[in-house]
């Protein structure tokens, strides 16, 4: 398996440290991605000139095809890369809803203009995307979806509304799911892109239970898509939807954990936190099995995703074992923010102030955003639906909706 | 639900009628929204001294009705429905107990009366570091002051006096301090829960003590427990009937979401779960009411078994509202955020599943 090592990848290995040492700014060392921020600030000098570097060599985006800009890379020289930006305390400045969900879609369904159009400036880190799936009315049942889009011969003109439309507020443009056909449910439903820079697109973000947030209700009246931007054909867009979710779930739980769960490790904090008995246990024992519980199966959560990881190889994407590693992820996940403010106490309860660090200010938020692991992206019972009727062939009492 | 008297059923048809007109949970939003100091509406508080809920467990020739700590704990229920932030728990039970069970004569009579007719606020501070530790206590009494620092005071800023513990030339008791005094410093707490808190440093403040030493502690840390219990019970119920409601007007698949089995059987679940909360907490009111040796241990079960359960039902709140859970404009948020606070409260599940089993003696 040429994953684990070999003359070439070694070489490759040391072409790619030079370049992230030649590239990548001092100054950025061990700074995380602002793309997951709530708020975000201006880049600076040095943030603008590393996202340039990475998109012009196309890293940040390693495996997709170098005809469109991608790294061209094979997964084990991509796995370097990584490796080589951990060692060297360096953030990949290439992501969101274009890398993670809307790039890879279109990769496979769109037209050869479309990819030509589109996917450089993904891989370059210029358009931010957002998602246009989920409506008011449509959440787990997202193929209800009402947002209607008119055909004008060579355009479309939208008019309705999406909800949970992450990073609204900064995107140029939307991937949306809209209804070009009121007869049928799940075969009138097509897949358009629109930019956002239009008078016809009204985005108001929604404050959530854990304050501020990237979520937005975005409105539509009489916005514009051109129909050279109608992915696959009219409507075939189901099809391609759910191809997306599926990179959109592997994204949110892969095994490098989309979703979080780094920090100080859970064992330390309650060392720290709880205090430790005499043989150097932590002291509180009812907690310290219920962290072990979560630590095993932490711990098997990652062993899947790397098994996963290596059975799929060669496969052209993400297998049906994502929808379990959603439930599995998520869960343990919730798990561990709700031990993390467990261990901290009183101190886990800060809302704001200088009575409380920032790690627990953090963690109380993190708390609270974490609830919605389970609901976005494929709730949790829509995904135990997927486990329990598409793999394991158990009856589908809401097909016939 | 405990079989009442007619007494306590007609306390408890008063409370609900007054915090569904006067305090409902849009009640607790704007006194969020407003960032009322004291994390409580005064005027609302005034209103339920008046109706004399403030002087329920304290005797009658204090100026309180005695009714007991069922009969309080059937009010605290009711606020808990609709999140409502009042000083009712720390002062009218908390620190009213500590004066009933070990005030002299001369301290009942002068604090009683004003905690019944809520002109004074009490409030208790035993905890010292981010955990609920009653034994681990470095604040210390000498000489009629008391030196210290306290954390996580429940109605901390609003306090009038302060039932501190500390260790003293006998041991570890409670002391009486009132909050004016220039040797007590506070420092508002801004907590996910909205509810007021304060640490609060004594640096050498007059203290009085109360008699009963550490036993005192813990008979006042118990009726505390059992109060917070109460009001968690309350606030699970409602967590659970507006998710209940939701269940059968949400509709996705054409159908409302409450016909589907894996809703159902989690509803159903939470019922259980409720019921034998229920129990627990009404069980270990009446023992205190009794002055039952087994107070401790039923104390601990409830709150154990209390924590568990709202901590369940606030997290399937949310998590069956789906996305609009998620949202601030929601209240399922609100019971989220007061859950985590009321299970730290006094112990936790841990420390009371660990209690319980020390007092079974495994």
């Amino acid at each position: 398996m040429a994953d684990f090592g070999g003359t070439d990848l070694e070489a490759f290995r040391t072409e790619a440290r030079e370049w992230i040492a030649a590239n990548f700014p001092a100054a950025l060392k061990g700074r995380g991605n602002m793309m997951m921020r709530e708020e975000r600030a201006e880049p600076d000098a040095d943030q603008e000139a590393w996202r340039k570097a990475m998109g012009d060599k196309g890293w940040g985006v390693p495996t997709w095809p170098a005809a469109y800009g991608g790294g061209g890379l094979e997964p084990a020289q991509a796995r370097v890369v990584q490796q080589e930006l951990n060692k060297a305390g360096a953030y990949n400045p290439i992501g969101g809803m274009g890398v993670m969900m809307f790039g890879p879609t279109l990769l496979e369904y769109g037209t050869e203009a479309q990819k030509q159009e589109h996917i450089p400036p993904i891989v370059r880190g210029e358009i931010a995307w957002c998602q246009g799936f989920s409506e008011p009315g449509a959440g787990s049942d997202l193929a209800s979806l009402q947002t209607k889009a008119e055909d004008k011969g060579d355009h479309f003109i939208i008019n309705g509304q999406k909800i949970w439309t992450s990073g609204a507020q900064w995107a140029d443009w939307c991937f949306c799911l809209v209804r070009t056909d009121t007869s049928k449910k799940h075969e009138g439903i097509s897949f358009v892109l629109f930019t956002m820079h239009q008078p016809g697109v009204e985005v108001r973000p929604i404050p959530l239970i854990a304050g501020s947030s990237p979520f937005c209700e975005t409105f539509f009246t009489d916005a514009r898509a051109e129909k050279k931007d109608l992915v696959g054909p009219l409507n075939g867009g189901w099809t391609i939807a759910k191809r997306l979710l599926q990179h959109e779930r592997s994204g949110l739980t892969g095994a490098g954990g989309g979703l979080g769960g780094g920090g100080k490790p859970l064992e330390q904090l309650a060392k720290d936190y709880v205090g430790v008995d005499a043989q150097g246990r932590i002291a509180d024992s009812d907690l310290r099995t219920r962290l072990v519980a979560n630590a095993i199966n932490w711990r098997a959560f990652q062993q899947t995703a790397i098994r996963a990881m290596m059975e799929s190889k060669g496969n052209a994407g993400p297998s049906s074992a994502t929808s379990i590693m959603k439930n599995a992820g998520t869960q343990l996940i919730q798990e561990r923010q709700e031990m993390t403010l467990e261990i901290m106490g009183h101190q886990g309860l800060g809302w704001e102030g200088e009575d409380f660090t920032k790690d627990e200010l953090e963690a109380v938020r993190g708390w609270l955003f974490g609830k919605a692991f389970t609901i976005f992206g494929g709730s949790q019972e829509v995904q135990s639906n997927i486990v329990s009727k598409r793999i394991l062939g158990l009856p589908d009492l809401t097909q016939n909706h | 639900m405990a079989v009442l008297s007619e007494e306590q059923s007609m306390l408890r048809d008063a409370a609900k009628s007054w915090v569904q007109e006067k305090s409902p949970v849009t009640a607790f939003r704007k006194m969020r929204d407003s960032g009322a100091e004291l994390g409580y509406d005064v005027a609302a508080w005034n209103e339920m001294a008046e109706m004399g809920w403030a002087g329920v467990i304290i005797p009658e020739e204090y100026g309180g009705s005695n009714f007991g700590y069922l009969s309080l704990g059937l009010i605290l229920e009711e606020l808990g429905r609709t999140l409502t932030a009042s000083p009712l728990l720390s002062s009218g039970l908390a620190a009213a107990s500590a004066l009933i069970l070990g005030g002299s004569d001369a301290q009942k009579s002068e604090w009683l009366p004003k905690i019944a007719e809520g002109t004074v606020v009490g409030a208790l501070a035993i905890d010292e570091g981010p955990h609920h530790n009653p034994e681990k206590v470095a604040t210390v009494f000498k000489d009629g002051k008391i030196t210290g620092k306290k954390t996580f005071v429940l109605e901390g800023m609003a306090a009038g006096i302060i039932i501190v513990s500390g260790k003293g030339p006998d041991g570890l008791g409670l002391y009486l301090v009132k909050g004016d005094d220039k040797g007590v410093k506070r420092h508002k707490l801004s907590l996910a829960d909205s509810r007021g808190a304060a640490n609060i440093d004594f640096n050498g403040a007059a203290a009085e003590p109360l008699s009963g030493g550490a036993a005192l502690i813990d008979k006042v840390l118990d009726r505390a427990r059992a109060g917070v219990a109460a009001e968690m019970l309350g606030s699970a119920v409602q967590a659970f009937e507006t998710t209940l409601d939701y269940l059968k007007v949400r509709v996705q698949f054409g159908q409302v979401i409450g016909s589907f089995q894996a809703l159902q059987h989690r509803a159903a679940k939470m019922f259980t779960d409720l019921e034998l909360s229920r129990s627990a907490v009404e069980a270990a009111l009446a023992a205190i009411d009794a002055d039952s040796p087994d107070v401790p241990e039923l104390v601990s079960l409830a709150k154990a078994k209390m924590g568990d359960t709202f901590h369940l039902v606030s997290n399937e709140m949310v998590q069956m509202h789906g996305g609009i859970g998620m949202t601030d404009a929601h209240d399922a948020g609100f019971y989220l955020k007061r859950a985590r606070a009321a299970e730290a409260a006094f112990g936790n599940q841990a420390f009371h599943r660990d209690r319980y089993a020390k007092i079974q003696g495994y």
